[in-house]
């Protein structure tokens, strides 16, 4: 039977994450807690806005409304990386080599791990920015599609163009497919060994009652789960085809609430799934089993996580109630 | 229901009006009074002219067309992410302040508060202010569609500067003003001088409280002659209801309806007043209205009688959007008639006027 240990926190939960098998939870206020032999935090931003898990270094980037981008450290400590002034980093990503990229306003930024600091300037908003998982490439979702850049390389980016505004963007783990969410309820997604201008490129996963606001590929991104719906709705990635033409799983439905928050396991194909209630459940692609995790709380499910091991799950709300549920109790 | 969902919805203002109009100077001021309120600020830059506030955010207009084939279903994408990041800490303000750019079209900055879900579920608009300098209108009105649609839009209009032009000047841009929007309430004022009960929780998008509050509302017909509209705050006491002849307000201004006397005014409001409607006529009327001629109505405004409802009725709406409900019991002695204001361009009078009749119960 999974035990849920709660953290019981003020305000709006951005993110969370393990470091090292601490589990961290940042809230919007700007303070990061960790439950490490005890509740620690760590003062990182007058406002958080946006938070990365940077797998290669074991730390978090964080973005803020005081226009700092920092990185975290599984101690707590808690480095600067870049600073502007006075405008919402609302974008951060961790890249290979120890890049991060950032953005507002209409320029995203990559800083490099010797501290140069390449530009990229879009026609619109930068809405959401993802590495490439190979190569040091990254895609900017903006108004009207993404643009793909190599970070090292002078030259025009690629775009993939779509008419709407993309609201986040992520790559498939193998690279094949770019999937952006939408300001209307849809995905989009592109495969990116597809001609450009090829009918087939383009991948439209639309049937959502909300906007969809998390996304998590599974351990072998061979599926892609989304919120936005009253069940986490699991794409299927195995093929060069992607989705086109198959009907997503539908797992963990519930009449009287959404989905919020989706976090897939890093090793089976098990998902977590946080409702608008507060309530979490794990549900297995193959036979669609549920398992709960933790009953209805104060807050909607606003982030969760799971630590390398996949035995441990964080999780963070709206309303500010955190925990972490252990499934092997 | 969660603890979130249950919070009160964050009133929005809007604040619209040509560069130099005095925008900033009513943000100012209302930032500056001591009525307790603590206020998030969205500016679109921070200008020459300070804004004294703690939590001012800048945001870069960016506009959002739908993909739903509607080409006036625009929103804001700026407010959207801007309001959520704000919305993720509540507890630091108790009202949003949105202040436009000189040119910003006012419609999709109202529409990002019905459209989107997330926005709508934590706020709620208040009202739209449009300041116009009262000097600089008729060049404004010449050069740019702009400041037209800022006044068309607007729930309440502050005419400020009001010290630099003639008393004659001054009722000439008034009825300028009230030409392009018969259902705004407008204010003369000096350096954006205004008791700030005018401009705040007007609850003007509100269905319940909208209508209640202005007992003239849509009554220019009634009072041909009258151009400073529902509740304007200069000196005309008491005027009789008998419209057979003028009456004095106190103030001089020509009595002249048809086009403004400014031959820049391309807006038109028409206003429609019958009798009880019949519902299984009036609806799918308004709907295919909305449908039809969404793209060039700015705002529209109506009280409706329904046959054997004891019920007022209230709808309002901005383009293809329209919201509806009943409001309050009719009161005894009200007199059961429906009125409708439309503003927008190229409408048809003679179309709507006769649909409009033919949805009549008595039809």
């Amino acid at each position: 039977m999974p035990t849920v240990a709660p953290l019981d926190l003020e305000g709006h939960v951005v993110g969370v994450a393990f470091l090292k098998d601490v589990p961290f939870f940042a809230g919007a206020a700007g303070t990061v807690h960790r439950l490490d032999h005890g509740h620690k935090t760590t003062e990182a931003h007058d406002g958080l806005l946006s938070l990365a898990y940077d797998e290669a270094s074991d730390t978090l980037l964080t973005g803020g409304e005081d226009g700092k981008v920092m990185r975290i450290s599984a101690d707590g400590a808690a480095t600067l990386v870049a600073e502007t002034s006075r405008k919402w980093i609302s974008e951060v990503a961790a890249g290979p080599q120890g890049a991060v990229a950032y953005a507002y306003g209409k320029t995203a930024f990559v800083r490099l791990a010797d501290g140069t600091t390449k530009e990229f300037k879009e026609e619109r908003t930068i809405e959401g920015i993802a590495f490439a998982p190979k190569g040091l490439r990254i895609a900017v979702a903006r108004y009207n599609g993404v643009s793909l850049h190599w970070v090292a390389m002078a030259g025009s980016p690629v775009d993939l163009e779509w008419k709407g505004a993309h609201t986040d963007v992520t790559f498939s783990p193998d690279g094949h497919f770019v999937v952006t969410t939408m300001q209307e309820n849809a995905l989009h997604g592109w495969k990116l060994d597809a001609k450009p201008g090829a009918e087939t490129r383009h991948m439209r996963m639309t049937g959502y009652p909300a906007k969809v606001k998390s996304l998590s590929w599974s351990a072998k991104g061979k599926w892609l789960a989304s919120s936005g719906a009253p069940a986490a709705i699991v794409w299927p990635f195995q093929g060069k085809e992607g989705p086109m033409g198959k009907a997503p799983l539908e797992l963990g439905t519930r009449g009287n609430t959404m989905v919020t928050a989706v976090a897939c396991h890093p090793a089976e194909d098990i998902v977590a799934i946080g409702y608008e209630d507060g309530m979490i459940i794990a549900a297995r692609f193959a036979d669609s089993k549920e398992v709960l995790l933790r009953r209805p709380g104060k807050g909607a499910i606003t982030a969760m996580a799971w630590n390398k091991t996949g035995r441990q799950l964080a999780f963070g709300s709206a309303a500010g109630d955190c925990g972490v549920v252990d499934i092997g109790g | 229901m969660t603890e979130t969902s249950t919070q009160k919805p964050i009133p929005v203002t809007v604040l619209t009006g040509y560069l130099g109009a005095g925008k900033t100077t009513l943000l100012n001021r209302i930032l500056s009074e001591n009525h307790g309120r603590r206020y998030a600020v969205i500016v679109n830059e921070f200008g020459e002219i300070g804004i004294d506030n703690d939590l001012i955010v800048e945001s870069d207009e960016e506009i959002y067309e739908m993909n739903n084939g509607c080409v006036c279903c625009t929103v804001r994408g700026d407010l959207i992410r801007v309001v959520e990041g704000l919305m993720r800490r509540p507890g630091r303000f108790d009202a949003i302040i949105v202040e436009t750019t000189g040119l910003a079209d006012p419609v999709p900055v109202a529409q990002t508060f019905f459209m989107d879900d997330d926005v709508r579920a934590k706020t709620e608009l208040d009202a739209v202010v449009a300041l116009v300098d009262a000097k600089h209108l008729p060049l404004r009105l010449k050069d740019s569609r702009e400041a037209e649609d800022q006044i068309a839009f607007a729930d309440v209009v502050l005419l400020n500067k009001t010290d630099l032009v003639t008393p004659e000047e001054l009722d000439r841009i008034e009825a300028t003003v009230r030409v392009i929007n018969p259902s705004a309430r407008i204010y003369r004022t000096q350096r954006s001088e205004i008791d700030l009960t005018r401009v705040l929780d007007q609850g003007a998008f509100n269905l319940e409280k909208a209508l209640e509050n202005d007992p003239h509302f849509l009554d220019q017909e009634q009072h041909d002659e009258h151009v400073c509209g529902p509740d304007c705050d200069h000196d005309h006491h008491h005027h009789d209801h008998d419209h057979d002849h003028h009456h004095d307000h106190g103030h001089h201004h020509h009595h002249d309806h048809g086009p403004s006397p400014i031959h820049d005014v391309t807006v038109q409001s028409i206003s429609l007043r019958g009798g009880e409607m019949n519902p299984e006529r009036f609806f799918p009327w308004i709907q295919r209205i909305t449908q039809t001629d969404g793209p060039n109505i700015l705002r529209l405004k109506g009280i409706i009688a329904f046959a054997g409802d004891a019920e007022r009725y209230v709808v309002q709406g901005v383009h293809m959007i329209i919201e509806g409900d009943h409001q309050r019991p009719w009161k005894k002695g009200e007199k059961r008639e429906t009125r409708l204001v439309f503003i927008g361009r190229d409408l048809d009078r003679e179309k709507l006027e006769r649909t409009f009749k033919a949805c009549e119960a008595q039809a």
